[in-house]
């Protein structure tokens, strides 16, 4: 293999996860522009839509009934934790918003522990996103191209969202000014319940890609992904759509340019690396990349 | 139209607003005037529905407004134009315009609106496309007028509209104001330009530490001496 | 506007700030009270209480250093550190690495650089260097991290977290990596804990109530208008998440003695939620608040692990459910956040004169009524 056709498949692979990193990360930056809420149980829904899955997979659905479901069943997972938890503390400070959402995550994952068993069970991929398609020299997973894919598509049928249809307007809007927005009578629950419902579609379909990808799925599995989406986030800028795209490209680059270029005794440290450099950006711009330098107003 | 009866705001444990009684009529422009943290900007967010009176009431147009949501208040229309403009800065001019109507349901009537919104300030049509953010401070705040009467408002309520913008594009906005009362808008306008208000309203309330201080008919407010030396800058 | 809103709240606190009240006598004789109280009590634990009590009780005393030393950075500066249980990590694993007999170490770590594996000492020098270390390690971090605010600070402290979390688990031979790290000897006893805990919780207090403190609890209001006033709120920050780093690296001395083995596991979310809901509980902002707190949660805990062992009340019988102790404290948590957010003190401090005047009030009205 040729070092282009090496660049090349590490490129597919970065940009791969990127999609994956940058689908989450919206789902995030979506809540936390209106409300200031840091989501930690976001990747709690992945493993729900992915347990859903599973579960119509084993009780003979075909894949892609399966996986519809799982992901309708992580938007109403993520309705529900918004009107159950989140709405009683809306306007409480940032602090109790961001404990709750840590809270709803031990009771979600510990829930799913005493439901499932702790132990991870196969997730059996469909024929073609199991195989690898080959170009000459070039090997490439097909579930990359398939996410890649996805992303693409769904980040074109987002942005139509938020620049075409009032409730999208309406969203970026209330994440600009909320109490501007109040002001001009937007119902900012259902703009909120959107914000919600979209954020946790794409977490679902996030769910499936990743579970697909490793291979098996466990309670727990929501706990790296979100971690990485909230690097994602905070690298592009907290609250912003596009720093949200951006921040998990570059954390998908980023990673797989660690994997490649430290030492073999290093490469495990890599997470570590990671967030030394996230501190490092947050030095030079406190705000993420895209985020605003704007001072606090008076 | 709209009648505030001895409303009672706190902020915590701060007595904001200590009875305010303040009447405004179809038709009329009332400033709301007084120097800075004398409760004009708290007086119109209690209205809007922001803010919730201890006690009290608001009355408009025979609805009860005293607990009622932004969202319904909006409905009725009751428009407020915040102090400090509070445009979206990363939507364009457009975008803005029509957040303003986002209660309505009329399509075809907005996009009529939009027009004569873009009529009333032209520059807002040659930036239709433009961020809010790129527009100057004037600008910014006719974008922020426009926007409230995308609303179609039966009462509209201004707060500080001159606020931060030189003395030509204040003149320009307060021509737009007075066209609009011309038109019959009902209007609750707060300013701490005593000078511009006074010139355009109908009747006028001073407010002071959160009670209403005086109160009446312009000519009646001009000849008061404790205006003339308190906001009007001092004996001619 | 909204920002005036919040203005508006922040002016009586501000104000409140310079009308505090010296500790009065009522308060001076209920602290000295308590303190007798404690010291009996500890002893008679000592002495009679099963193995059971005592564990329960330097399990509390050893959260109560958590709680009290994570309410300096969270409650009063407005920090909120996520990644505090890192510093309990580098306290336990420092303190633990050379206190293990040398003996131990050639089997367990034998690829600890010489100098270190001939190392051995003693309880307490063991005990400080991890809490000096975690101080430098927190000053290095804090240069940073202390520019940040609201979720970005938190964002990054989890980070750090994270990071200690990767090092101890891939840095074989001095940590054992992820494996159990075990053999440490059982040092801790309920004089050493609750011996520091009141030493903390005096520190922490007395820094509370100095101008250290005022400072602190201005920035916390209000950032801006502390800057205005000239306080210097990098140094503010740095110093406060630097003594709370100490406190809780001791803690992880303290609990590492205790449990004699440990993985990196167990410095991780658990811990890091368990700690929040004291300190959430307590009331953020107040130190008795977080004693109290910490003791509330701990006994609710404690009876809520015996129950998942399964209830038998005769009439019925509840089967184990193992885990269910965690989902509750998850739920009670959200429960006092939405009717209770300040916790049970708030950013109160219990006042025994007030309570003695309110008593005394009563007393007088029933006589009268």
């Amino acid at each position: 293999m040729t070092f282009i056709q090496f660049l090349l498949q590490q490129a597919i692979n970065a940009i791969s996860i990127g999609s994956l990193y940058a689908l989450m990360a919206i789902g995030l930056a979506m809540v936390f522009g209106i409300l200031r809420l840091i989501n930690f149980a976001h990747g709690d829904l992945i493993m729900v839509g992915s347990y859903t899955a599973l579960l119509m997979l084993v009780a003979g659905a075909p894949f892609w009934a399966a996986g519809l479901v799982g992901i309708i069943a992580s938007a109403l997972a993520g309705l529900i934790m918004e009107r159950v938890a989140y709405r009683p503390i809306r306007g409480a400070p940032d602090v109790a918003m961001l404990l709750t959402s840590f809270a709803v995550t031990i009771f979600l994952e510990n829930f799913a522990v005493l439901l499932f068993s702790p132990t991870p069970r196969p997730f059996p991929a469909p024929a073609i996103l199991g195989t690898a398609l080959q170009f000459g020299q070039l090997r490439v997973a097909s579930v990359d191209v398939v996410a890649i894919i996805v992303a693409g598509v769904l980040l074109v049928l987002l942005t139509f969202f938020i620049t075409r249809t009032e409730v999208g307007v309406s969203m970026r809007a209330a994440s600009q000014d909320l109490l501007a927005a109040r002001l001009m009578g937007i119902n900012v629950n259902r703009v909120i319940a959107a914000a919600f419902a979209i954020g946790s579609m794409l977490a679902g379909v996030v769910g499936l890609l990743w579970s697909v990808r490793v291979g098996k799925i466990d309670p727990l599995m929501g706990f790296y992904p979100v971690l990485k989406a909230f690097v994602a986030s905070v690298i592009g800028g907290l609250g912003s759509l596009p720093g949200a795209v951006l921040g998990g490209y570059v954390l998908g680059i980023l990673e797989i340019l660690l994997q490649g270029l430290l030492p073999s005794s290093l490469t495990p440290f890599r997470d570590a690396f990671v967030f030394v450099i996230l501190i490092i950006l947050l030095l030079f711009r406190p705000n993420g990349i895209l985020g605003t330098t704007e001072r606090e107003k008076i | 139209m709209l009648k505030l009866e001895n409303v009672h705001v706190y902020y915590g444990h701060v007595h904001a607003l200590k009875g305010i009684t303040i009447e405004v009529r179809q038709g009329e422009l009332v400033a709301l005037l007084g120097a800075n943290g004398a409760g004009k900007s708290t007086t119109l967010m209690t209205i809007s529905g922001l803010l919730r009176p201890r006690s009290g009431s608001i009355t408009y147009d025979g609805h009860d407004l005293t607990r009622a949501d932004p969202y319904d208040i909006v409905g009725l229309g009751a428009i407020q134009c915040p102090e400090g403009r509070r445009i979206f800065g990363g939507l364009t001019v457009q975008e803005n315009l029509l957040m303003g109507a986002v209660r309505r349901r009329d399509r075809q009537a907005v996009r009529q609106d939009l027009d004569w919104v873009c009529s009333l300030f032209p520059v807002l049509g040659q930036r239709l496309r433009q961020t809010g953010a790129t527009l100057s401070g004037g600008e910014q705040q006719m974008l922020a007028i426009g926007r409230a009467l995308m609303a179609r408002p039966k009462l509209l309520m201004l707060d500080e509209p001159s606020l931060g913008l030189a003395p030509l594009i204040v003149q320009a906005i307060f021509d737009v104001i007075r066209q609009l009362h011309e038109q019959g808008v009902t209007i609750l306008l707060v300013e701490q330009n005593a000078r511009q208000a006074l010139q355009v309203a109908d009747r006028g309330y001073l407010l002071e530490t959160g009670r209403v201080m005086l109160s009446g008919l312009v000519t009646e407010l001009y000849a008061n001496p404790e205006v003339e030396r308190f906001y009007l800058g001092g004996a001619a | 506007m909204g920002d005036r809103i919040q203005q508006a709240e922040m002016a009586p606190k501000v104000m409140g700030l310079r009308e505090r009240k010296p500790v009065l006598k009522p308060n001076v004789l209920a602290v000295l009270l308590l303190s007798v109280l404690l010291i009996g009590g500890l002893a008679a634990t000592d002495l009679a209480a099963s193995a059971y009590v005592q564990r329960v009780v330097i399990g509390l005393g050893i959260s109560i250093i958590l709680v009290v030393s994570l309410n300096l950075s969270n409650g009063f500066t407005g920090i909120f550190s996520l990644g505090h249980v890192g510093f309990m990590a580098i306290g336990a694993y420092t303190a633990a690495i050379l206190t293990l007999p040398v003996s131990l170490k050639q089997v367990n770590l034998p690829d600890l650089p010489a100098w270190l594996g001939r190392l051995e000492l003693p309880f307490l020098p063991a005990t400080l260097i991890g809490g000096l270390l975690a101080m430098l390690i927190a000053f290095l971090v804090g240069l940073s991290l202390m520019r940040l605010s609201g979720p970005y600070v938190s964002v990054a402290t989890l980070g750090f977290l994270v990071i200690v979390q990767v090092v101890l688990v891939n840095w074989d031979q001095v940590t054992r990596g992820a494996r159990t790290f075990s053999g440490v000897p059982p040092h801790t006893t309920l004089w050493w804990v609750w011996g520091w805990a009141g030493l903390t919780v005096y520190v922490i207090w007395r820094l509370a109530r100095s101008a250290y403190g005022r400072q602190m609890m201005a920035i916390r209001d209000n950032e801006i208008a502390a800057q205005a006033l000239g306080i210097n709120v990098m140094r503010s920050r740095l110093l406060a998440f630097c003594i709370s780093a100490f406190f809780t690296a001791v803690a992880g001395s303290l609990w590492a003695h205790f449990i004699m083995s440990f993985s990196p596991k167990s410095f991780y979310f658990a811990q890091t939620f368990s700690i929040i809901t004291m300190l959430v509980v307590g009331g953020m902002g107040s130190v008795s608040g977080s004693v109290i707190g910490t003791g509330f949660v701990t006994l609710l805990s404690e009876l809520l692990r015996n129950a998942e062992r399964g209830i038998n009340l005769g009439f019925l019988q509840i089967p184990p459910i193992y885990g269910a102790s965690q989902i509750l404290m998850a739920v009670i948590f959200v429960l006092v956040i939405v009717f209770w957010p300040k916790g049970l003190l708030g950013e109160r401090e219990l006042n025994f004169e007030r309570l003695w005047g309110r008593l005394r009030r009563e007393e007088a009205s029933d006589r009268h009524g």
